[in-house]
């Protein structure tokens, strides 16, 4: 039996997950129309490299990465190119973003696609094949899995995969275990490979047995000796990345550091299916799998096309007229929104339609009490009422001495408040602030410097003038005396003198000034 | 009575020596309360604050000639840190400064620029690129909105764009509905 | 709207209410040895207690209905009107409530903001400023050398009459602690003094069924989750241990710590008053050094200080104390703890 570690807090949120695991995964097909952000990944934005009225095919480049995080981005089908604009994004803020609108043409064809064999291939050019496949992870934080492919400062002795899954309501990562489980763990031997690790270790929560039992299944099938399936208790989040690392290797990995540098590194099960489809079959990701599920009418999981809009996808598993709002992601740490004509991303791992039945609206907020149930479930150890204090009081410092950054907004404290604080709506506020302020401190600096190098260039120039002034009048004076002094030469030796004075006076004429 | 007076003014020679040699020997340069009230300051240089800088304006406050609200751009949160820093109250904009206004860059309409150099000569932080009789434009990452390009500009060229927040700069808001519901509403014993 | 979406969470109001459930034993056992006049101490502090809540309320600008019914208002009368003896006046129970509630609650900012208990508040404001009808408690029933009806109690009470011939003096005692203190003063031995009919079995006759009560109320807020085990396990250790190395030295003139545990207001301090969240620290060790230093404190100012019960004045000092205990015992962040 292998050890497990422990850590503190957690809560137990009733699961919701049977009403979307009753049917196995179906295709969502073709909507209407895709809208493809060119920024649904950690760092820089894509660069769209189509046009307007371009006819693309199926998993073609639109968007080449800029910079070094960054990761591509393609056509989720073959169509033409309507738009490269900016649209509402599926984003807290409500705003646009860049966006390529495609319309399919309905014949899905794909662009050619090229199968690489990883044991044949250098690490290097299979991360770099991953970065222009688009490959980022697909647990919610979609950061380009290229570079956590890449070797730390230390050797990293175990790859952790995440087949946790402890948000309620969620099952994409369930259904993708039980249905393809073998290509997830033929994925995983190859990030394995790609960071030279000693183990892979395969974190599921024991309320998932089928996709327990199908992962053990491959892993034997596949004869990978050093991968194993571990089961992990269930608690809610026990699926976050550091969470995981704890319980299986235990080890605490610290905001701020890499968990390479501490030898090991965490994918979620479908970042390593993908990175599966990428390498073995030549496809980029372009799809991805989504729960459908809350006020529904059949809550399922749907293989959906990057780029379709949300109310298309919803319809398909029946929309019902009391919804009052859409959350991308699960009750405990999901976006609300703004409209369900945004589209789906790389970061949609669930839809729920919400209801006034399902999630009343929040009590008003009452002061804290102190009374530390928040403290009890923190499974970062802070201390969130304190949090909550100074962030109330936009006293930023102090938050940040009382580790504002470790926080991983799991909820799990507002889940508990008997006050009704939004206590993780605070924090978000107050990181928001604190990033905010550096980047002002940082543009005041830059002009500070500007403004400074600006007094100096016009001081420098005004003593360069002030020079070249002093130099005329010295040689003005030198040819005056040099006149005085002989009366009688005659007008050739004068003007010899006279372009001697000019030289002393003007040593870089010929050079246009000004 | 006289051991007594001796070894008081022994004393006093000793501490003033001490005293002196240390206001030499540990003489800081500059002014650090300029310096500390200057980074606070947004370095937008646009003068608002009647000073030709932030710099000039900082010296001023450091030396109790300026009051600590003249400066727009730094908004009601500079006026905080600046009375934090001082020790001082929080005091609101008094009626000779402008209100503060949402953060703008400078934006030159090609089609009537003439080229003469006069907003590059003007401009404090050199965000204008351009040469005479050469096309000018504004570096919008160097603009600090200050707005001391558009009065020179004799064909009047210069318009200030407000700058929008797009989703890398969108903050997330203060819980404060939350607060206000329960300190305003009338809220139903129910509910509770 | 914002996540999380869902919530688990009770509400202020229904933790406060728990509390109030878990003082019903202490409360009925009290009425069954001491008399029914108890209950109208109590009654007349919980309207009180709400009366200048919602004042206070509407002077500072606030929602009144919700603030009022989250029962922290009644909690604080209740356990003012069970410190205070039950032939108190009827002023001395309206003073003190007000005191604490407008003063020690809502001046520091109302709810979740007072550094302070404010029952206790009340209750060091009484003794300093009434100390002759604080010290006069009721005879428990059958112990009295004069013993009044309820009608007679109630006349004293709101009327300030006793019948004639009747004394304050002769209708009431000193506390079990305060007859120990006298008693060792004047020579005894601590074990001649308690074997005098006031004592029961391990404390007062009557008051040491009444804590017993408190600890069946204390342990149902365990059951519940409403209170954590760190508080009242450690005050009562410190208690026992402070009692117990005293008796030890000298056991003719301390008293056995069990006498301790069930004499005075030990118990409904244990469970009750050092376990208010808004006063107490916010992290596991410093919950225990709290309620320690709480424990060795009111032994300390019960023997050799000038109150009879030290409760009090401990609270309030290890109140003070809370913001440096949560700043030295912060626990270390995950990650930041050193190597598994």
């Amino acid at each position: 039996m292998r050890k497990l570690y422990h850590f503190n807090g957690g809560v137990h949120p009733p699961t919701h997950k049977t009403e979307s695991t009753q049917t196995p995964i179906a295709q969502a097909g073709l909507p209407s129309r895709l809208v493809v952000p060119l920024h649904q990944h950690a760092g820089s934005t894509a660069k769209p490299t189509v046009q307007v009225g371009d006819r693309v095919l199926k998993g073609q480049l639109f968007g080449m990465p800029q910079g070094s995080v960054s990761s591509a981005v393609h056509a989720p089908t073959s169509g033409t190119v309507t738009a490269i604009d900016m649209q509402v994004v599926a984003h807290s803020s409500g705003l646009a973003d860049l966006c390529v609108t495609l319309l399919p043409d309905g014949r899905d064809e794909w662009a050619p696609r090229v199968s690489t064999n990883y044991l044949s291939t250098p690490p290097e050019e299979l991360r770099l094949l991953l970065r222009l496949s688009g490959v980022v992870g697909l647990g919610g934080a979609v950061f380009p899995s290229d570079l956590k492919l890449r070797p730390g400062k230390h050797k990293v002795t175990t790859l952790v995969v995440n087949g946790a899954e402890c948000e309620p309501y969620i099952t994409c990562d369930d259904m993708l275990m039980r249905e393809r489980a073998g290509e997830i763990v033929r994925g995983a031997e190859m990030m394995r490979y790609m960071l030279d690790a000693d183990e892979v270790l395969i974190g599921i929560e024991d309320n998932k047995s089928e996709a327990i039992a199908a992962m053990q299944k491959a892993v034997s099938e596949n004869n990978f000796s050093r991968m194993e399936v571990v089961t992990v208790p269930t608690i809610y989040p026990g699926g976050g990345a550091k969470q995981l690392i704890r319980v299986l290797t235990g080890i605490e990995v610290a905001a701020g550091v890499r968990s390479t540098d501490l030898g090991v590194q965490c994918f979620n099960v479908a970042t390593a299916y993908s990175a599966h489809r990428a390498i073995e079959h030549g496809e980029p990701l372009i799809s991805r799998i989504v729960t459908v599920t809350g006020n529904v009418q059949h809550a399922q999981n749907f293989e959906v096309l990057i780029g379709t809009p949300v109310n298309e996808l919803v319809a398909l598993a029946g929309a019902k007229p009391d919804t009052n709002g859409h959350i991308m992601g699960g009750p405990m740490m999901g976006v609300p929104l703004p409209s369900d004509h945004v589209t789906v991303t790389k970061a949609t791992n669930c839809i729920i339609e919400s209801s006034p039945a399902l999630f009343p609206p929040p009590l008003p907020e009452m002061p804290c009490i102190r009374c530390t149930r928040c403290v009890e479930v923190c499974p970062a150890d802070l201390q969130p009422q304190d949090l909550y204090w100074f962030a109330k009081s936009k006293n930023f410092g102090k938050a940040q001495e009382f580790s504002l950054f470790d926080c991983i907004e799991c909820g799990s404290c507002s889940y508990v408040c008997p006050s009704s604080i939004p206590l993780v709506q605070y924090y978000r506020f107050a990181k928001s602030e604190i990033w905010a302020n550096e980047r002002e401190k940082e543009a005041a600096n830059l002009a500070r410097e500007r403004h400074e190098f600006h007094l100096m260039r016009i001081e420098r120039d005004k003593q360069d003038k002030a020079e070249k002034l002093a130099q005329k009048e010295k040689a003005a004076l030198a040819a005056k005396a040099a006149a005085a002094a002989q009366p009688g030469t005659d007008a050739a030796a004068i003007d010899t003198l006279r372009a001697q004075v000019r030289e002393i006076a003007h040593p870089d004429a010929g050079l246009n000034k000004e | 009575m006289l051991t007594a007076l001796l070894v008081m003014s022994a004393l006093a020679l000793l501490l003033g020596a001490v005293l002196g040699f240390s206001a030499i020997k540990f003489k800081v340069e500059g002014n650090p309360l300029v310096d500390k009230i200057d980074a606070i300051l947004p370095q937008t240089q646009c003068g608002q604050c009647s000073y030709p800088g932030c710099k000039p304006y900082a010296t001023a406050i450091a030396a109790g000639e300026a009051d600590i609200n003249r400066c727009p751009p730094g908004g009601e949160e500079g006026i905080r840190k600046l009375a934090e820093l001082l020790g001082r109250d929080f005091i609101p904009f008094g009626e000779d400064t402008a209100a503060p206004k949402p953060k703008s860059v400078a934006f030159i309409d090609e089609n009537i620029c003439i080229g003469c150099t006069l907003c590059i000569q003007a401009c404090p932080v050199d965000a204008i690129a351009g040469a005479a009789k050469q096309m000018h434009t504004i570096i919008e990452s160097e603009c600090t909105g200050c707005e001391l390009c558009v009065a020179p500009c004799p064909v009047d060229c210069i318009s200030m764009v407000v700058i929008r927040e797009n989703i890398s700069t969108w903050k997330f808001q203060y819980p404060a509905a939350a607060v206000a519901t329960a300190n305003k509403m009338n809220i139903k014993s129910s509910q509770i | 709207m914002f996540s999380p979406f869902i919530t688990h969470a009770s509400s202020v109001r229904e933790i406060m209410f728990k509390v109030l459930l878990a003082l019903l034993p202490g409360i009925a056992l009290y009425v069954w040895y001491f008399g029914p006049a108890i209950l109208v101490s109590i009654t007349l502090a919980s309207v009180t207690a709400l009366a200048t809540e919602a004042a206070m309320l509407k002077l500072r600008r606030r929602p009144i209905l919700p603030f009022l019914k989250d029962n922290s208002a009644l909690l604080t009368a209740w356990l003012l009107a069970l410190s205070i003896p039950p032939l108190a006046p009827w002023w001395l129970v309206v003073v003190g409530t007000m005191f604490a509630i407008s003063i020690s609650k809502h001046l520091y900012g109302g709810l979740g903001n007072n550094p302070f208990n404010p029952a206790m508040i009340g209750y060091a404001v009484l003794i300093i400023s009434f100390p002759v009808y604080m010290t006069h408690w009721i005879s428990p029933q059958g112990m009295g050398q004069l013993e009044l009806s309820f009608v007679e109690q109630m006349q004293f009470i709101f009327g300030g009459q006793f019948p004639s011939g009747v004394t304050l003096d002769a209708v009431s005692m000193a506390t079990p602690l305060d007859t120990l203190k006298t008693q060792l003063h004047s020579g005894h031995v601590a074990a001649d003094v308690l074997q005098m009919p006031i004592y029961g079995y391990l404390g007062g006759h009557g008051s040491e069924m009444v804590a017993l009560g408190f600890v069946f109320g204390g342990a149902y807020l365990l059951a519940n989750r409403i209170i954590s085990w760190h508080l009242p396990v450690a005050f009562l250790a410190a208690l026992f241990a402070t009692a117990g190395a005293f008796h030890l030295y000298d056991a003719s003139h301390y008293a056995p710590p069990l006498f301790h545990w069930f004499s005075g207001a030990a118990m409904l301090a244990a469970f009750f008053i050092l376990t208010d969240p808004v006063t107490s620290p916010t992290t596991l060790r410093g919950k225990l050094i709290f309620a320690a230093g709480a424990g060795f404190l009111t032994y300390i100012i019960r023997v050799f200080g000038g109150f009879p019960d030290g409760v009090a004045f401990a609270t309030l000092l290890m109140n003070i104390s809370v913001p440096l205990i949560d700043a030295y015992t912060q626990p270390k962040v995950f990650g930041k703890k050193g190597n598994k």
